[in-house]
């Protein structure tokens, strides 16, 4: 799916997080993706972190890394 | 079968917990304090003759039928207004009263019409039926001197006879046959709170009179029903009565228009609808209702309605009618076909919140175990996702936390973005109701809705710009926390202490207080303060809210800052207080319930967790995706990105509904097969190949949940017109797919939704028979249901306070586009007006306006009555403008109720951050004189024509 409105939809959920400070949004935002977004969406989003994750606040790139890791971990 | 008649008692019921002995005909009964004589000899099974009083309204006094003797007292007097006493000895029936009685009646009959044997009323006429109660036999006074009753008397023109009054289109006033009983008068006031009629004049020249002696359909009526339901004569007769005649028998089933859920009787003769009247047993509605649900049900049966089920290959094809298992098979080989070149995930189906329970659960089974992913999704997405969302994150569970009762005992209500006089009127009469005994109001809302001012009421209003929900809701916590105001006991046993105090020092920062805030929000921070002020003091506080909270970027942040406001003075967990959405459709709660989002299971349990699948995996014999589904803005999204290529749509109108219509057109014109299935060719059916008839909640049993959790029946009155009920045309179209399901009546539905979700354990249609309705949670600890949750903690254990920062829509006005757009509803039309543009209702709303304050307007050379065109950065439509200072200077509202207004052509992609649920309700836009329809909607129009072509099916040989 357009990574744009991907990456949007993504930094809207960071924006959320963000005041209950970094050590709380990170596992938020991360927990949050997993939950709400169908597997194309997911795929989407880590194949736009793997070229650079332009775009992305540095909370939800963080999120995604780990949540992408956790995700391959689960698979594999 | 039999008609049902509830019990009339005369007056209403007192609360009162101390009893009162008395000896009624000589018969002894304890009744509460505060009980009428009448009632409580109505309740020793003696029923004494009266006119003017009725259950429903206070006691009045004025017809002088009911009259009773007292042993020891004076005189005889009237037993509607005399209230028991502890060793009253009462006679109902002596040669005195007898006397009496039979004089009152032949007066009222000397000025009252005797054709009976052709009125409205024959059969169902409180004064036929008193005349034969206290045995008139003759009126002496005879016709010739004054009376109501003919229009011309000795050749001349009698001036106090009045023709009857048409102008309604349900129901007729005939001024002749009225008895100034003023029944109707205090139904206005008391039940409805409209106080649209009162009695002009005086002594013979008292008259109902409809506002300044106008029509009922020029005053300020607005066709509620209460008054005819209150009217004991022919006085007030539905138009539908008067043509077809006196109904038969009567079943009890549930409104099909908004969330309140009203119980109705649908009074028949065989198969044909007499009237439908509010169930006065029912205990959303208490007996009352409103012009939608009262009257306009026609749509049931409207010319328009779609039959036979119909395919075409394109979209530019005309229809062409079919067999219904041509249709199935059609439809079946097409979405298989496409999950075969496309992938399993590339279909998916929405549920309808219009369908019952039983309905909406196996579309999701179909999906879920059938099509063998997630993808289902409902209305509920566009409308009360962060209702979902936030409540389960705050409280534990997706779900207001009281009964309609519960307004009875509120001391403050505080109203969000919702406009109940409109959109939920029988709660709303409730809430006046209430606020007339001294009741507090606050409103926020950016427009002067029906709330804030109506007879006997004013509310305390904060008119904020639209999109500064969470920044008025945080300075609200600012003034509680910071003034002291904090239920800090309640906090500290029901709560998270930690959590709250991370939350009471982020609401405390100067930033969010009102004073800091007004800025943006445009709220004035001393107003701000008494509203929080009053809402923290004031007793029992209850916060209702509607889509104005959730239909934004910051929908579900704004559900979480309403939650914490309750719990951080104490407001959850007993009668009167309370967070309470307003649900929009008549099930949109039950759509939720029974597992239409993506993520979640029946019963809100997200579809990862193993030992649920597993459940469901016994029982359905398949295995399930463990992870989400597409949500409805994800599916478009996908259809134009050319992964997501069918969709099989029950009774909801995406087109006319969703945001951004030019990218709802986009992704559906890309699937490959729309399977629609609905009463009418809506607005989705343009861009469908299958077109599945459906339908009218008369024609099928079943449930709906309404905004209480409150669980009813919807009962079959009339054998479906399309020849299947909803729930056997999913099976038909499963089975199609190879996916076998077996049902024999949807009571078997509810048995296996029942087995599955401990939320509805104990629920069975047996036992909604025997207690009338149910709240969830219904199970082992709470078999009766539950009126109110969270009572001694929360269902998520402790209440979890979540810090809510405001975060500023990205949709902004600027140079190019000025103004904000909002919209809303109106009373008389319901949503996108698929079933209420289908009745006589059209008389009050034919098309959407734009409000537009007069500076606006001015500013651009607007007249009341113009065509104006409305344009943002989404798109474009034409409307006609209605200038008023309800709106503030900057925003502008329209409803949309009607698909060639297209208001969603305007609105944009932004949406919720937690729930994808659209940001409908603020639109930068620009308004500009107009000369008429934009191409787009004579683009749309044409489309639309082309699209709507049937070709008949060839006559069988």
């Amino acid at each position: 799916m357009s990574p744009d409105r991907l990456i949007y939809m993504a930094n809207q959920i960071g924006k959320f997080f963000q005041s209950q400070g970094h050590d709380k949004a990170v596992p938020g935002i991360a927990e949050h993706i997993k939950k709400f977004w169908d597997p194309r969406m997911k795929r989407a989003i880590f194949a736009h972190l793997d070229a650079g994750g332009a775009g992305l606040e540095p909370n939800v790139r963080e999120a995604l890394t780990s949540l992408k890791q956790a995700t391959s971990l689960r698979a594999s | 079968m039999s008609l049902i008649e509830e019990i009339d008692f005369g007056t209403p019921a007192s609360k009162s917990e101390a009893m009162v002995t008395l000896t009624i005909d000589g018969k002894e009964i304890s009744v509460p304090e505060g009980t009428s004589i009448m009632r409580a000899a109505m309740e020793a099974g003696h029923q004494i003759p009266k006119l003017c009083a009725t259950d429903m309204v206070d006691a009045f006094g004025s017809c002088r039928l009911c009259l009773v003797e007292i042993e020891g007292r004076a005189g005889t007097p009237a037993s509607c207004t005399t209230p028991v006493m502890p060793g009253l000895v009462v006679h109902t029936q002596t040669e005195r009263l007898k006397k009496l009685r039979k004089g009152v009646m032949e007066l009222y009959i000397s000025d009252h019409p005797l054709d009976c044997l052709t009125c409205g009323a024959n059969g169902d006429c409180e004064l036929q039926d008193m005349a034969g109660a206290v045995g008139l036999r003759d009126v002496r006074y005879g016709y010739e001197g004054e009376n109501h009753v003919f229009a011309k008397t000795h050749g001349c023109d009698n001036d106090h006879w009045m023709p009857k009054d048409e102008s309604s289109p349900y129901f007729t006033y005939d001024p002749s046959k009225c008895i100034v009983c003023s029944r109707c008068v205090r139904a206005c006031e008391e039940v409805q709170g409209t106080f649209a009629l009162t009695i002009s004049g005086r002594g013979f020249e008292s008259r109902v009179s409809p506002g300044m002696n106008e029509s009922f359909l020029g005053s300020e009526c607005v066709s509620c029903g209460a008054c005819v339901q209150a009217c004991p004569t022919a006085t007030l007769t539905e138009k539908s009565v008067i043509e077809i005649g006196q109904p038969e028998h009567s079943v009890v089933t549930t409104c099909a228009y908004c969330g309140v859920g009203c119980a109705f009787k649908a009074e028949m003769r065989g198969e044909e609808v007499v009237r439908m009247v509010p169930y006065k047993d029912g205990k959303a509605n208490r007996g009352h209702s409103c012009v939608k649900g009262r009257f306009a049900w026609g749509y049931t049966n409207h010319g328009e309605r779609i039959l036979k089920p119909m395919i075409r290959e394109r979209i530019e094809d005309p229809w062409r009618e079919v067999s219904w298992d041509e249709a199935f098979s059609f439809a079946a080989a097409k979405m298989r076909g496409i999950q075969k070149t496309y992938g399993r995930d590339a279909i998916g189906g929405i549920t309808s919140s219009r369908c019952t329970n039983e309905e909406t659960y196996l579309v999701q089974k179909l999906i879920r175990a059938g099509f063998g992913n997630n993808n289902v999704d409902t209305c509920a997405r566009v409308c009360h996702s962060p209702t979902g969302y936030g409540l389960a994150t705050t409280f534990g569970t997706s779900a207001g936390t009281q009964d309609f009762d519960s307004v009875e005992d509120t001391d403050v209500v505080l109203i969000i973005g919702a406009n109940p006089a409109s959109a939920h009127p029988v709660f709303a009469s409730r809430l006046k109701k209430r606020l007339r005994q001294g009741a507090k109001l606050i409103v926020i809302d950016p427009r002067r809705t029906e709330m804030v001012e109506s007879p006997h009421v004013k509310a305390l209003h904060l008119p904020l710009m639209p999109g500064t929900n969470v920044a008025v809701m945080t300075a609200l916590a600012h003034v509680i926390v910071t003034e002291g105001l904090v239920n800090e006991a309640f906090v500290r046993e029901r709560c998270d202490w930690s959590e709250f105090e991370e939350w009471a020092a982020f609401v405390s920062q100067p930033k969010n207080s009102p004073e800091s805030t007004a800025i943006l929000t445009g709220v004035d921070p001393k107003v701000l303060r008494e509203a929080a002020r009053t809402y923290a003091t004031g007793g029992n506080g209850a916060i209702y809210y509607g889509l104005g909270v959730t239909e934004h970027s910051q929908g579900s942040t704004t559900v979480i800052a309403i939650a914490n406001l309750a719990m951080a003075t104490g407001n959850i967990g007993r009668p009167g207080v309370g967070v309470n959405p307003l649900r929009g459709q008549n099930n949109v709660q039950g759509s939720c319930d029974m597992g239409s989002f993506p993520h979640e299971l029946p019963g809100y349990r997200h579809i990862s967790g193993d030992a649920v699948r597993d459940q469901f995996e016994a029982l359905w014999n398949v295995k399930l995706n463990p992870e989400p589904g597409l949500r409805i803005p994800n599916m478009f999204d996908a259809a134009v990105e050319g992964t997501f290529m069918g969709l099989y749509v029950q009774g909801e109108d995406i087109l006319q509904s969703d945001p951004n219509t030019s990218h709802v057109v986009a992704a559906l014109s890309a699937m490959e097969c729309v399977i629609v299935h609905d009463l009418f060719l809506n607005e989705t059916a343009n861009y469908a190949h299958v077109f599945l008839p459906g339908s009218s909640f008369l024609e099928k049993d079943g449930t709906f949940t309404n905004a209480e959790r409150r669980i009813q029946r919807v009962r079959k009155v009339m054998t479906p017109k399309n020849g299947m009920a909803d729930w056997e045309v999913t099976i038909g179209l499963a089975r199609a797919m190879g996916f076998e399901m077996n049902y024999s009546h949807p009571s078997e539905i509810m048995d296996e939704i029942a087995a599955l979700t401990p939320t509805f354990a104990g629920v069975s249609y047996a036992k909604l028979d025997e207690l009338g309705s149910v709240q969830w949670p219904c199970n082992e600890k709470a078999p009766e249901g539950t009126p109110v949750m969270h009572i001694d903690g929360f269902v998520r254990g402790k209440g979890k306070f979540v810090v809510t920062e405001y975060v500023a829509t990205d949709e902004r006005t600027g140079p190019r586009y000025p103004l904000l757009l909002t919209t809303g509803r109106i009373l008389s039309q319901y949503n996108v007006g698929a079933q209420t543009r289908r009745t006589d209702n059209v008389i009050w709303h034919s098309e959407d306006r734009l409000e537009i304050h007069p500076h606006d307007a001015e500013q651009r050379g607007v007249r009341d009555g113009d065509w104006v065109r409305l344009k943002s950065r989404a798109g474009e439509t034409t409307l006609r403008a209605e200038i008023t200072d309800r709106v503030a200077p900057g925003v502008v509202y329209t409803t949309f109720h009607h698909p060639d207004t297209q208001a969603n052509v305007i609105t944009t992609d932004y949406s919720d951050w937690a729930t994808n649920c659209p940001e409908y309700k603020v639109t930068a836009v620009q308004v500009s004189p107009s000369n008429g329809p934009s191409d787009w909607q004579k683009a749309y129009d044409a489309q639309a024509r082309q699209s709507r072509r049937i070709v008949p099916a060839e006559a069988a040989e």
